[in-house]
């Protein structure tokens, strides 16, 4: 074949091309190009060895087995990926990366506004396109995310975005998709200045503070009811959840807590709704699977929660909600979420080790939460017509010894996979006389 | 001879009481009572082991003038005809806070320094302080104990680590304190709690605190060797106080054996009030030697009647409500000798039942005499005047109508030093029962109720219950009730003399004011069909379930520490770490807890075959930065606290382990946190979940210390900033600093001059000569370097850093200084100083030639450290076999533990696992873990054990539920969290 490439040549090309400006966001697509050879895991359970994937204007617009789809255009790159695998971007879904740039400094944090009822806050505004943890994201495969601000009763709007943007306009996938809410919690903590057990006991303001919750939703639908002449600015930002074109996502670990969240949304007539984190989800997956209630399922990565649990609770919950049909997503939340967001894709290899197809993990982070952001029309898996926001890796991109990539792309858009971190790898190699 | 009215007596007693030879009088004649007076035909309990029947009991000026079955009465004594009655000697209470106000929080002194001058340089180290100093006889507590039988107590003030001098205290309601202080230092008290009234922030740990007396002792030899010039009043006090009963407040099995160990170092026994969970290790516990004072403070069962609530209950904590009523017995039966007392209950009251709940659940009554009377007397040196009734003893005595462990028994009286406390009125006759009685034409129901404590009654007109009151005194009731007339609210009285048990005689006079005879009688007994709620009492007397104890006793325990087998695995793909390499298809075969032999087609007669076809086995994971299965982690009070070690915290019932275990790691190094740059020396062990704390630890342990650099030593997050170092500039200095003084004290010891131990700079000395290596937590190159270059200016090498992100910029120099990196695989972005932090760390330092681990200090990336160490052949290429020794060989190298562990090698320690695949890959699963032989985690047991919890987990649910229907009290659920502890995780347990 033609115009065949060498990657490695390719890479130094880059390099040279680039710089150390890894932050320069890609420019758009000028010319098509096919990944050939490779073996394309769709992202909807199917796979396609040899494959051939044609990409113009940041679509996708051939996919199949090498030996039915012949190549026939002239004017066309061809990368070469015999023996490598090519995937979907994988996406974060309640994530937090842009938001906070370095955990401990608090200049350094957006996260979270005052007040308990906050629907209006929107994240999308404080995304930092120049993180540096972000960029770290893409040599793994992580090239879209969900925003989500945190903190309080209802934390705000979240919104959708890609990887690799000038700014927050340019990032934008999905603007305002969702509304966060924090179920209060079945304990609370002893008042120790009080002379109280600091320990956990149950919280007895718990219906109180449901039913709290539940008359800001009937206020709110009034207001949006009527004609009132005076913006209220969080009742305003509630609309969408009535109408559909937003979201809720509701916080919630346990049974009680999660069926309750369930029956409040139902009430409040919300069209779609996610439960995020669902340790005890397990216990009540037919009941979310009749109500089409779908999780994100909070880090797989995590210790059990009580004593008691099985060691194994974190890691093969996954498998017991996609065994009873409900629509699953992986999340990172928790202690070092952000930079803790590329190991997304050993967050699903590990269901593998505890029960999961490694196609099925592999939609827990590309086609399940594409659909439940509602952006799978065009990102989640390799399909015609969908954007070619993808990447070729060497090997199993679910497992750390061979998720290395040489390719990603955003919109056709050819990404640098380099970052602050690789830079700093090539100058001390070089210092030392290491090679790379 | 005559007999006398009970006022009168206590009117004769306290006049003797009263009457001190040289106090002068101006009030009347100074007189003495010399009568006696004597308590006849009673059941008389000289002693635990005495008993005698229709006894006498001769007392005179508050003591035990004889006892005996045929005592000669002197003329001038007053008899107390006890026919019926029972007497005991009363309770001695060896640990309360009597008459001593609740200590206050209080001061605004330095938070590192004393507040005080002229005594130790630790404020909480306060063995001059007196409880007479502060005491108040309390008489309403003293009514209290009264009630439970107490006489004598023991009093402290309970604030410090050193808490001075306790007194012991007769319960005399009608005396002075110089009659009732039996003896005014009567013992010394000691704790690992702070002061409240000092804001000293040393000692902010519990190793803190017991690095904190260990000092203290030795200094207190120094002072009494007469090295110091000055004054310190504390050391004078503790040396006087040497001889004195010492009574340690440890509150919990863990801290029993915490404080047996410091006491055992210096030949100090402690009498050690334990937590009531001494059954889960007895072993250990009777091992300590230590006499217990042991609380009985039960737990009420949990309301489990929610189960979204019920859920969150932990099995352990099901278990302790379940299984500590038998500590009391299971303490007997160990020969381990007890005291009781009423400590940590919350209700004093709850002191019987729960007395008598530890006897249905088998603790003997003899037991139970013998730890409220002669042990604790006993402990005090003070046989000869309390805990029995012989002669010469204080008259401290109980008088029963029977059994005083038994639930019916009543307690009529409590004496003390010959005062008489009336509890109950003897002479009042048991009116329970049924009655019926006419008055105008109606027939009334009356039903009488604990006529001997609180009378209650009940009064029915055809079935209606009709309010009513009641109160009984010396033979006459006074009886209230409402008429059957609900709109007015008007009431029938009664007054009737009991003195015929049968019928109540008197006279009603109803609401219009007109009097009628009342002639009540008892109707006989029935035998009614016993309740529910009595049947379910009597299935638990007969057998008292208890709960398995387990090693540890929480979920996933052992029932029978597991034994170390001969293995033989047949046909697996072996990750030796030695020279050979990966060897497919091979045999490994484990006997006496050793890596026997390494080949092809093994046999062994008597070893157990498993196959690994298709599996892994390597060498188990090392973590050198762990934080799991510690009580505490940091100790910060100073900015160095090489004194502290982590060895005196190990907590063996951390679920950690064994979660570690399902993660492939068999042993750790638990490192002091990174509070100041100077640290604690760390505990290395072994994951042998269910073994003693003492036991995780490794034979010849090599001795490790923590120092830190960086953002946590200067405190870049705290809001006080008065504690040295606050920039990396300053914490070179403290190195410096320390070293120095550590090289001058180091040179007086070697020159065989007397010197003052210290501990702080023995463990320096040690780094110093070698003897002692330090791990080092580290960020940034700039501090980095430094530290390498104090160590070369004071000629030692550092063995390890820690964290090390930035040791890419400087391998070369490390690789120069001899010192290993242990790393995180990837973290970064958390703080400042890991801005640079990349995840090529690893194979940077690597290819440099630096010794590289990959460390957790973390709970959960501890369980898989085997895909951390796979992501090194992500970042930065490195093979899988290298890969696969940053977290078992290499570690064991910096841990110098490498001829023990680490590789699989003959000779070398049986610490293996088992995986399902590839181990580097993030599809393995650690199928079998093994220590020396001993499998402690399997993953077809794990499936078993998950089971198993849930279902002893509803058999006590039941019993809690049979608890709450029985009417008694429960208590909400409590969500036990899991604490995780990082580098930065500042000790709960010390206030």
């Amino acid at each position: 074949m033609k115009n065949k490439y060498n990657i490695n040549l390719l890479l130094f090309l880059l390099c040279i091309t680039l710089g150390f400006a890894q932050q320069t966001p890609a420019p758009k697509q000028t010319k098509d190009f096919a990944i050939v050879g490779a073996t394309a895991h769709i992202g909807n359970g199917n796979i396609i060895e040899n494959s051939v994937i044609v990409v113009s204007n940041g679509k996708i617009t051939t996919i199949g087995p090498e030996a039915s789809t012949p190549l026939t255009k002239q004017a066309i790159d061809i990368i070469e990926a015999k023996g490598k695998h090519v995937y979907p971007g994988f996406i974060v879904a309640n994530g937090t990366l842009g938001l906070v740039e370095v955990d401990a400094v608090k200049a350094s944090d957006d996260l979270s506004e005052l007040g308990t009822y906050n629907p209006h806050i929107r994240s999308i505004i404080a995304y930092n396109t120049e993180s540096k943890v972000i960029e770290s994201m893409r040599p793994n495969g992580v090239l879209l995310g969900q925003v989500v601000p945190r903190g309080g009763r209802i934390s705000g709007t979240s919104s959708v975005v890609q990887y690799d943007a000038w700014n927050w306009e340019d990032a934008v996938i999905k603007m305002d998709d969702g509304i966060h809410v924090n179920w209060p919690s079945s304990f609370r903590r002893g008042r120790w200045w009080l002379g109280e057990d600091p320990g956990l006991k149950p919280n007895k303001e718990y219906n109180k503070q449901v039913k709290e919750l539940s008359n800001y939703f009937n206020e709110s639908k009034s207001y949006n009811n009527g004609d009132s002449k005076e913006l209220h600015l969080p009742f305003e930002a509630l609309a969408g959840l009535f109408d559909g074109s937003k979201h809720l996502y509701i916080n919630a670990d346990n049974e009680k807590g999660i069926t309750d969240a369930v029956n409040f949304a139902k009430a409040q007539e919300v069209e779609k709704l996610t439960i995020v984190g669902g340790y005890e989800a397990g216990k009540v997956a037919n009941f979310l699977k009749q109500n089409d209630v779908s999780v994100f399922l909070r880090r797989i990565h995590s210790r059990p929660e009580l004593e008691d649990d099985d060691y194994d609770q974190s890691y093969k919950l996954a498998k017991q909600l996609v065994d009873a049909g409900v629509l699953v997503a992986l999340e990172p939340s928790g202690q070092m979420e952000r930079m803790n967001s590329r190991n997304l894709p050993f967050y699903a290899g590990t269901t593998v080790a505890h029960g999961l197809t490694k196609a099925q993990a592999l939609q827990l982070i590309t086609l399940n939460p594409a659909k439940i952001l509602g952006i799978d029309k065009a990102y989640g898996s390799l399909e015609v017509g969908k954007s070619a926001t993808l990447f070729i890796s060497e090997g199993d991109a679910l497992d750390m010894r061979t998720n290395i990539l040489t390719h990603a792309f955003i919109d056709g858009r050819r990404l640098s996979l380099e970052t602050h971190q690789t830079e700093l790898w090539r100058r001390y190699s070089k210092k030392l006389n290491q090679a790379d | 001879m005559i007999k006398v009215h009970l006022r009168l007596l206590i009117f004769m007693c306290s006049f003797s009481l009263f009457a001190q030879d040289y106090f002068p009088s101006n009030t009347g004649v100074i007189a003495h009572n010399t009568n006696y007076t004597a308590f006849t035909n009673a059941t008389i309990h000289v002693s635990p082991t005495e008993v005698l029947d229709q006894a006498t009991l001769l007392i005179k000026d508050g003591k035990v003038v004889k006892v005996g079955t045929s005592v000669k009465l002197p003329n001038n004594t007053t008899k107390v005809d006890l026919s019926g009655k029972t007497i005991y000697p009363s309770f001695i209470d060896l640990y309360t806070t009597f008459g001593i106000e609740k200590p206050k929080r209080g001061g605004d002194g330095p938070q590192y320094g004393p507040s005080r001058s002229g005594f130790y340089w630790n404020d909480h180290i306060m063995p001059e302080q007196d409880v007479m100093s502060q005491f108040k006889y309390d008489e309403k507590s003293a009514s209290e104990l009264h009630q439970l039988g107490f006489g004598v107590v023991n009093t402290h003030i309970p604030d410090g680590v050193v808490r001075g001098t306790g007194a012991l205290i007769a319960l005399n309601n009608n005396a002075d304190n110089a009659m009732r202080i039996v003896d005014g230092k009567i013992s010394q008290h000691l704790s690992f709690s702070k002061s409240v009234k000092s804001r000293q922030r040393y000692p902010s740990s519990i190793m803190g605190s017991m690095a904190l007396l260990r000092q203290m002792y030795l200094d207190a030899k120094w002072y009494a060797d007469g090295h110091i010039e000055t004054k310190d009043l504390s050391l004078e006090a503790l040396n006087k106080n040497k001889n004195l009963l010492q009574i340690f407040d440890a509150g919990s099995r863990a801290n029993l054996m915490r404080a047996d160990k410091v006491g055992d170092a210096f030949n100090v026994q402690y009498t050690i009030l334990g937590g009531g969970d001494e059954y889960e290790r007895i072993n250990e516990v009777k091992q300590t030697n230590a006499t217990i004072i042991l609380p009985i403070d039960f737990q009420l069962a949990y309301d489990v009647e929610d189960p979204f609530y019920a859920n969150t209950l932990s099995l352990s904590a099901m278990r302790s409500w379940n299984q500590e009523p038998h500590n009391p017995r299971l303490l007997a039966e160990n020969g381990i000798n007890f005291a009781l007392t009423t400590h940590g209950l919350k209700s004093k009251k709850t002191f019987t039942s729960n007395l008598q709940k530890a006897i249905e659940n088998g603790l003997s009554k003899q037991k139970a005499l013998e730890a409220l009377t002669t042990i604790p007397a006993a402990l005090m040196g003070k046989s000869d005047v309390l805990g029995s009734l012989k002669t010469g003893s204080y008259a401290n005595f109980l008088i029963t109508n029977g059994d005083i462990f038994d639930k019916k028994t009543v307690l009529y009286e409590n004496w003390v030093q010959g005062t008489p406390h009336i509890i109950n009125n003897k002479h009042i006759t048991n009116i329970d029962g049924q009655y019926t009685f006419n008055l105008a034409g109606e027939t009334y129901q009356l039903t009488l109720s604990e006529s001997t404590k609180k009378p209650k009654a009940k009064v029915e007109l055809k079935d209606k219950s009709l309010g009513a009151k009641i109160s009984y005194k010396a033979d006459w009731i006074n009886l209230t009730f409402k008429t059957t007339d609900t709109t007015a609210n008007t009431f029938i009285r009664v007054v009737a003399n009991t003195a015929n048990s049968k019928t109540l005689n008197g006279k009603a006079i109803l609401a219009n004011g007109i009097a009628l005879p009342f002639v009540a009688e008892q109707t006989p007994k029935e035998e009614t069909a016993n309740t529910e709620a009595e049947k379910d009492e009597e299935r638990a007397a007969k057998a008292p379930f208890m709960s398995p104890i387990t090693y540890p006793n929480l979920a996933y325990g052992f029932t029978k520490k597991p034994k170390s087998e001969t293995l033989l695995f047949k046909n697996a793909t072996v990750w030796t770490n030695e020279k050979d390499g990966i060897l497919e298809h091979t045999d490994v075969l484990i006997k006496d807890g050793k890596i026997s032999k390494i080949g092809k087609n093994l046999s062994h007669n008597k070893a157990r075959v498993i196959d690994a076809t298709g599996k892994h086995l390597t060498a188990g994971i090392i973590d050198e930065h762990s934080h799991i299965a510690a009580a505490s982690i940091n100790e910060g009070g100073q900015n160095s606290s090489a004194e502290v070690t982590i060895e005196d915290v190990i907590d063996d019932e951390a679920i950690d382990i064994y979660r570690n275990l399902a993660g492939g790691v068999t042993s750790i190094q638990i490192l002091h946190g990174s509070a100041n740059p100077i640290g604690g020396r760390s505990a290395i062990i072994k994951l042998k979940w269910g073994e003693a704390a003492e036991d995780l630890i490794y034979d010849d342990a090599p001795k490790f210390i923590k120092f830190a650099l960086g953002e946590n030593v200067k405190q870049s997050r705290s809001r006080t900033n008065t504690r040295f170092p606050q920039s990396r500039m300053g914490v070179e200095q403290v190195f410096v600093d320390y070293f120095t003084r550590a090289k001058a004290y180091d040179a007086l010891k070697k020159s065989g001059q007397p010197y003052r131990k210290d501990i702080e700079m023995e463990t320096l000395a040690e780094i110093l000569n070698g003897e002692r290596f330090i791990s080092c937590h580290s960020y940034v190159q700039s501090e980095i370097n430094m530290l390498m270059k104090v160590a070369e200016q004071f000629d030692f090498t550092i063995n390890t850093f820690t964290h090390i992100l930035e040791g890419y910029k400087v391998a070369d120099k490390m690789k120069a200084h001899g010192v290993g990196g242990s790393t995180f695989s990837d973290w970064w972005a958390y703080k400042y100083e890991v801005n640079d932090a990349i995840p090529y760390n690893a194979a940077i330092m690597h290819n440099a030639g630096v010794t590289v681990a990959i460390n957790s200090d973390d709970a959960e990336m501890s369980r898989r450290l085997n895909q951390e160490a796979a992501k090194s052949v992500k970042y930065g290429g490195i093979s899988e076999e290298e890969a696969w020794k940053f977290v078992t060989s290499n570690p064991a190298k910096l841990l110098h533990l490498d001829d023990k562990v680490g590789s699989l090698k003959v000779g070398k320690d049986a610490d293996v696992v088992l995986w399902t695949d590839h181990p580097l890959s993030i599809y393995a699963k650690a199928e079998k873990t093994i220590i020396e032989g001993v499998t402690y985690f399997d993953l077809a047991r794990d499936k078993q054990l998950q089971e198993a919890i849930k279902t002893e987990k509803s058999e006590l649910i039941n019993l809690m539920l049979q608890d709450k229907n029985k009417g008694l009290k429960t208590q909400p659920v409590k969500r036990k969290e899991d604490k995780l502890m990082h580098c930065d995780t500042m000790d709960a347990h010390v206030h």
